[in-house]
């Protein structure tokens, strides 16, 4: 491609191709972007996940109920004293992933607990009220989560996830 | 793929998958040292235009397909959630869309500089066949593309065109039963249509690979139409081919941009905004217009299975062609007759475009037949008799000579190229517009809207008046679908905020459910939430509306047009007018009569509005003066209220318009950037060629 001619020019036609394939690979990097985006949830998907309001009154002691927040399983456990009292009895330290039971739940409303119910292994759902813990079990690869929630053995690695909620009254939260 | 490539990498990975698997040595050979012919011009590069095409069509294609749910009860809305909520979804949806388009336009040309250059001569008989082959599975590929919105006009097309095979004999309605999978087309000819258009696309990206095999075994033709001899008469394909064929896609580029930013509708029917409806036939099914020359030979022929067949022959006659122009000389520049006869051929051709989009009726019917007459004369009389009798002119001794001798002369003219294509292109295009819509009716008057042309941005004040008068007065009777009260918030609407929007939601009652005791369950409406329509369903509508179906108003204003006529919709492709059903509308709000004309019948329970077409209008006018309060001063007139309520609905069938024309300007501006760049670096690199 190099020719006998003068110095400058093949500076000046060099600087040409340079700037030529600079633009081509900007307008081709631009050009991804809205076939990359285009993957991510749609603007109607976006606003079906707005929080959404649960009213507790229905859930009596030692019940729980299953809501769908965002197409998550949100599992409201109304918890009796012993459920409570098991979750706080343990050393924290002791925990695979340590957290004490009043950072699981809201203050003053110690009964509640809401947590997402997709295992932390690999994404199954727990069954709740089974398990040694009289918390969660996971029958896929038998995870066991207590009373609040937190793993207590088995291959999930963390504690099951608190959503983002907030008691409108004390028989409301909105979770979202 | 010409012959055994001395390409040999010097890295030694590659080198060890080289000696296992040669593709790099393929690679160089067909696309890198292949020897092209130095005096090629740029109709030569719509080959490269086209694979470029089917790859845009395949990439937006598998992408849509992933937004797209081919059901008839949900096909239409999938296709509106992706313009509406999808990531850039309208921008893909025009791509993919006016990409059909363009893909035909630049398959054309190529067709056409084929027929020119004589490009299907010996040895080149099977990469024309070839082509031919493509074309037929572009035009299955391009029907099934557009059966699949589930539009009036997808089903309707889908009806008229799988019956054309019920004109076979004895099989006739087997065959046409066993295509829709029922006994009329519906869901289960949606389906496979849609299974179909995914398949097709990779067939003739298989054929490609053929044709181009093809092409390299026999080298390309070129504007002499004489073999290269020596190596002067050649080019390396990269840098030189490469580097035109990349300036040539960088020009349809910008000539492809101006539908997708800023005539995505132009090429459309208006029709195919309104959901199938298999109890109403539109009054004039027009196919896309890339088929309309062959539907012109199709209906110009008074007998049915006549008319198939000629169909279908003026294609496959094309097929011969290698066999029917026997004259040696192959390109038309040397063949005084042939070449006056190719352009009269080419104006047969774009009449019968124009016919196909006419009413057959009269003079066209009449004209429809000589063409079709004449189209088939050329291919089986003409041509068979010029190879005999014609004397054609000495062509050069090499393709070396022939660039000599244009170098002297001017060179070749390539802005004026540009130009031609782009007129052309408008031209042949711009055809489709004849038929459409409302006719029998007078003409809305053009009005002024903010919204029009490159910079158009929608009226803010006018859109929120607009929601009033829907709200107030039009959504007693018609619905707003797809459109949501988070729209309202949304940017380039009617300019709300958050709060706002969900407070208008909370005014609206919605039905949910169903709750834990299994019943549905009114509650205030949220953002998420769509404007409820006012009737369950189209029974319950007409029922309340003397028979009359009051439409859905999300998409109306795409949805109604009327003809611009000759040679309006050719200016209109320059100048981007877009506006027929904003115009249609507001004349339409204006257009009523207390007395019907002299002479005129109005049926019971019709109102006349002389925009209408017929004029006998089941909805009774709808605004007076003063009916709907305005806080900000505006005077309170139906002129006013027509064109704010109008204003509102264009936002409604297309609430992303402000953001397509912004983003088409930068668009713009790169290619334009891009094409010049290209130009020079393409002068740079062929001045070593000459
Ligand atoms: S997913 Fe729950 S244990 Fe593996």
């Amino acid at each position: 491609m190099t020719t006998a001619s003068s110095a400058d020019h093949p500076t000046r036609r060099d600087f040409l191709y340079v700037a030529t394939g600079a633009v081509a690979a900007v307008g081709a990097a631009a050009t991804v972007w809205p076939l990359v985006s285009q993957m991510n949830p749609d603007a109607s998907t976006v606003a079906a996940g707005a929080p959404i309001e649960v009213d507790l009154t229905p859930i009596a002691e030692g019940q729980d109920i299953k809501v769908f927040w965002r197409g998550k399983p949100i599992y409201i456990s109304h918890r009796t004293k012993k459920q409570i009292e098991e979750a706080r009895k343990v050393p924290v330290s002791s925990l695979p992933d340590p957290q004490s039971d009043e950072q699981r739940v809201k203050p003053g409303h110690d009964q509640w607990l809401v947590v997402v119910g997709i295992c932390t292994h690999l994404g199954c759902i727990p069954i709740s009220h089974e398990g040694a813990y009289d918390g969660f079990f996971c029958p896929c690869h038998g995870s066991v989560y207590d009373t609040s929630g937190r793993i207590r053995q088995g291959p999930a690695p963390t504690n099951l996830v608190v959503p983002p909620y907030s008691f409108v009254s004390d028989t409301k939260i909105q979770i979202g | 793929m010409s012959g055994p490539s001395d390409f040999q990498p010097t890295n030694p990975a590659l080198k060890w998958i080289e000696r296992r698997l040669p593709i790099m040595g393929l690679m160089h050979s067909s696309f890198v040292a292949y020897p092209t012919p130095r005096n090629l011009n740029y109709w030569w590069t719509f080959g490269a235009i086209l694979s470029f095409m089917l790859g845009v069509q395949i990439l937006t294609g598998v992408i849509l397909a992933m937004h797209y749910t081919p059901h008839a009860d949900m096909a239409f809305k999938s296709v509106e959630l992706i313009v509406r909520d999808v990531n850039y979804g309208w921008l893909l949806r025009n791509i993919h869309a006016s990409g059909a388009s363009m893909f035909f336009f630049a398959v054309y040309i190529h067709m056409f500089r084929g027929l020119y250059y004589g490009s299907y001569k010996e040895p080149r008989e099977v990469l024309w066949i070839l082509g031919v082959i493509i074309y037929l599975l572009m035009m299955a590929t391009g029907f099934m593309g557009y059966v699949l919105p589930w539009g009036q006009m997808s089903f309707w097309g889908a009806t008229v065109i799988t019956n054309l095979f019920s004109a076979v004999p004895y099989f006739g309605e087997t065959i046409v039963t066993w295509l829709w999978g029922g006994y009329a087309v519906g869901n289960p000819t949606l389906n496979r249509f849609f299974s179909l258009h995914y398949l097709l696309p990779f067939v003739i990206a298989g054929v490609v690979v053929l044709h181009v095999w093809a092409l390299h075994v026999a080298g390309q033709n070129n504007p002499a139409g004489v073999e290269p001899k020596s190596e002067k008469d050649t080019v390396p394909f990269t840098p030189y081919a490469t580097i035109k064929d990349l300036f040539g896609v960088s020009c349809f580029l910008l000539f492809y941009a101006w539908f997708i930013f800023y005539m995505p509708n132009y090429l459309g029917d208006p029709e195919n905004y309104i959901p199938a409806n298999p109890a109403v036939t539109p009054a004039h099914i027009v196919p896309e217009w890339y088929y309309l020359p062959f539907y012109a030979i199709l209906r110009s022929i008074p007998d049915k299975l006549a008319g198939v067949v000629a169909m279908f022959g003026a294609i496959i006659v094309l097929a011969f062609l290698p066999w029917l122009d026997s004259a040696k000389t192959r390109s038309s520049k040397y063949r005084p007759l042939a070449k006056q006869f190719f352009w009269v051929f080419v104006a047969v051709c774009i009449g019968l475009g124009y016919l196909g989009a006419q009413p057959p009726e009269g003079i066209y019917v009449i004209v429809g037949r000589i063409l079709t007459v004449l189209y088939f004369a050329y291919f089986l009389i003409l041509l068979p008799l010029l190879s005999r009798i014609e004397k054609p002119r000495p062509v050069p001794n090499s393709i070396a000579d022939d660039v000599l001798a244009k170098t002297g002369g001017k060179p070749a003219p390539m802005v004026s190229t540009v130009i031609a294509l782009m007129v052309a292109g408008g031209l042949l295009l711009g055809g489709a517009d004849s038929a459409r819509a409302a006719e029998g009716s007078t003409k809305p008057p053009a009005q002024k809207w903010s919204f029009s042309g490159p910079f158009g941005k929608f009226d803010r004040g006018a859109m929120q008046r607009g929601l009033k008068v829907y709200k107030e007065v039009c959504a007693s009777c018609h619905g707003l679908s797809f459109v949501a009260f988070r729209n309202l918030a949304e940017a380039g609407g009617p300019g709300y905020s958050v709060a706002q929007a969900a407070a208008f939601a909370s005014e609206y009652k919605v039905k949910d459910g169903p709750n834990d005791q299994g019943e549905m369950f009114e509650r205030p409406g949220r953002p998420a939430d769509y404007f409820p329509s006012p009737f369950p369903n189209e029974q319950a509508a007409r029922a309340a509306n003397g028979g009359a179906f009051p439409p859905d108003l999300s998409l109306i204003t795409k949805a109604r047009s009327y003809s611009r006529g000759f040679p309006m919709f050719l200016i209109d492709f320059f100048t981007q007018y877009q506006e027929q059903g904003p115009d249609y509308l507001v004349a339409l709000l204006q257009g009523y009569e207390d007395k019907p004309p002299a002479g005129f019948n109005l049926p019971q329970g019709s109102y006349y509005n002389t925009y209408f077409p017929g004029h006998a209008i089941k909805m009774p006018k709808p605004l007076s003066d003063g009916q709907v309060t305005y806080d900000d001063g505006s005077p309170t007139t139906v002129a006013q209220y027509a064109k704010d309520v109008t204003t509102f609905l264009m936002w409604a069938a297309e609430p992303h318009m402000e953001t397509r024309k912004q983003l088409g300007l930068q668009v713009f501006a790169f290619l334009i950037l891009l094409t010049v760049l290209l130009y020079f670096t393409k002068k740079k690199v062929w001045a070593n060629a000459h």
